[in-house]
């Protein structure tokens, strides 16, 4: 062999079998984030998340500014979960303030909330399938999720970052023509879903990808404290909107996907049968919405009647009122948690009597997805790693805030 | 399965300050000495994971205080319960033991909370800054002795 290759002019590199390997840092799926793998042939024996490429010292910043401010720093850290990024923190502030939510602003945050569910999903999905080299996922997904994106710039004015609740209400009032576009929304996606199985679930090459790929068993994922679609891919019937209801989810009827395999077409699956849900809750939301204000009676109170008469009655929108611009809450502190679409998401916000919280703590669904996601890469496939990563639909931007 | 009053009464007979802060919220204070040992007994009452692991810093008290948020999934009856177990350290000492050994998901948590208030804790296997750069090595972020620079609002009158 060495005869052949010299006498050809060719040289020859030995590669080691044990060998590190960095994933990233340079934006290896959904946001920068570098992954330290060590190999042993194909297997990864240790593997170290390297976090905090995208950090952005929400928590820090919390403590400087004040409480209406930071509705858009927080949505910041998950852009596309945005609508639950905002809900969980106002629900915080409104334990702190004590303040009542008229019934139509409740199913409001319900409907914006599983909006951006769907969207959310899809996104994941898109990216699932670009990892496993699925191109026509990717461009499906951000196509169909384009769909719901825009029912929520018609709903809030923006396609990311909405900031649309505000501590006791939200800003816009859902129109019928909102409702129309929702409708031919899910016809649409109902029809694309079906489609999604077809090439996406059962195509071969994906299952081979995916089953049996990344088992999470149920007791794992109870102790690496995993959550959302992820924990329910294991088996466990976990679900904030059920277990602990808020916003309308308590008079909604919908059902949670239970997997119990724990691989990634497992995850997978849970995300495809929970948007069929939330199409489910958007379809009772527009049905069953009652009428009424969408700002609570102690703030609506406030606008100066010119305003209101412009805004409220002309184009069904909430001018926000001065008590917003500074105000102090009482001393004390409050916990909230709302599913969000990758997770149960936690806010823990205490309060010292000034206008600026003394101290704020976010714990995001992908930043407790950051133990599970090491623990179940040491021992799979180095090939499997992407795989892993794109069925937990990992966000690092969420997870280091 | 242990509803809430079950371990309310529990709580309280091993003479620990416990108390409800509002529906689904249990608050439970202890001595850093006897947090692994509570953690133990609310474990084995089905808190089986750790949602959030907080650090506080008050500075008139030069303390610490270090807030676990327990809650459940495998309990059906305490899923939508969050107990919060509290514990605090001196400025002179900040080392508290470690939930790790109790609890494999307090890994993340415990690892924010040294690297952004340099409180050591003692029994975990990875004590090391994670989201940080190195060049926060020895800075603790999260302290109120560390101020950042704001801008202030410019408003140009003269327009």
């Amino acid at each position: 062999m060495d005869k052949i290759l010299s006498s050809s002019g060719m040289e020859i590199d030995i590669v080691p079998v044990e060998g590190e390997l960095n994933v990233g840092p340079q934006h290896p799926g959904s946001g920068h984030m570098r992954i330290y793998v060590k190999l042993n042939g194909d297997i990864i024996e240790d593997a170290e998340l390297d976090v905090g490429y995208v950090h952005r010292a929400v928590e820090k910043l919390s403590e400087n500014r004040n409480y209406m401010h930071l509705i858009p720093l927080v949505e910041r850290p998950a852009i596309l979960d945005s609508i639950h990024m905002n809900l969980g923190y106002v629900m915080a502030v409104e334990k702190i303030i004590a303040t009542d939510v008229p019934e139509r602003a409740e199913y409001l945050r319900s409907f914006a909330a599983e909006v951006n569910r769907i969207a959310s999903h899809l996104y994941g999905l898109g990216i699932l399938g670009i990892f496993l080299g699925h191109s026509t996922a990717f461009m499906w997904g951000f196509g169909d999720r384009e769909v719901w994106v825009t029912i929520l710039e018609a709903l809030t004015g923006a396609r990311v970052t909405n900031s649309y609740i505000i501590p006791g209400g939200v800003r816009r009032d859902l129109t019928p023509a909102i409702m129309e576009m929702t409708k031919k929304a899910i016809d649409y996606t109902r029809r694309k879903l079906e489609d999604w199985r077809k090439i996406f679930f059962y195509n071969p090459t994906i299952r081979a990808r995916l089953e049996n790929v990344g088992v999470m068993t149920k007791e794992k994922a109870i102790e690496w404290g995993a959550v959302g679609p992820n924990l329910r891919a294991s088996g466990v019937p976990f679900d904030v909107r059920k277990d602990e209801p808020y916003a309308a989810y308590s008079s909604l009827d919908f059902e949670i996907p239970v997997y119990k395999e724990g691989d990634g077409l497992a995850r997978g699956l849970v995300r495809l049968d929970e948007m069929e849900q939330s199409m489910r809750i958007l379809e009772q939301i527009m049905k069953d919405l009652p009428e009424g204000n969408i700002l609570s009676d102690r703030f609506f109170k406030q606008i100066p009647p010119i305003r209101l008469k412009k805004y409220w009655e002309g184009q069904r929108r909430i001018v926000l009122p001065g008590y917003y611009a500074s105000f102090r809450p009482p001393k004390g502190e409050a916990s909230s948690r709302v599913e969000a679409s990758r997770g149960e998401l936690f806010y823990y916000l205490v309060s010292d009597g000034s206008p600026k919280p003394f101290r704020l703590r976010v714990i995001t669904p992908s930043y407790r997805m950051i133990y599970a996601f090491e623990q179940l890469l040491k021992g799979s496939r180095f090939a499997d790693l992407v795989s892993i990563y794109g069925s937990f639909d990992y966000f690092p931007p969420e997870a280091d805030r | 399965m242990t509803s809430l009053n079950d371990l309310i009464k529990e709580i309280q007979a091993s003479k620990i300050q416990a108390k409800m802060e509002s529906q689904n919220r249990l608050s439970i204070t202890v001595e850093k000495e006897k947090l692994r040992e509570i953690a133990t007994m609310l474990k084995s009452k089905g808190l089986d994971h750790v949602v959030s692991v907080t650090g506080m810093d008050y500075m008139e008290e030069s303390k610490f205080e270090v807030v676990y948020h327990l809650s459940s999934y495998s309990d059906k009856d305490l899923t939508s319960v969050i107990v919060a177990l509290r514990t605090s350290t001196k400025y002179e000492d900040p080392r508290i033991p470690s939930l790790y050994p109790i609890y494999e998901s307090a890994w993340t948590g415990e690892r924010e909370t040294y690297e952004t208030l340099g409180i050591f804790f003692e029994g975990h296997p990875d004590m090391r800054r994670m989201f940080l750069p190195e060049d926060f090595e020895g800075v603790y972020p999260l302290r109120k002795s560390f101020k950042i620079k704001l801008e202030g609002v410019f408003v140009d009158k003269s327009v």
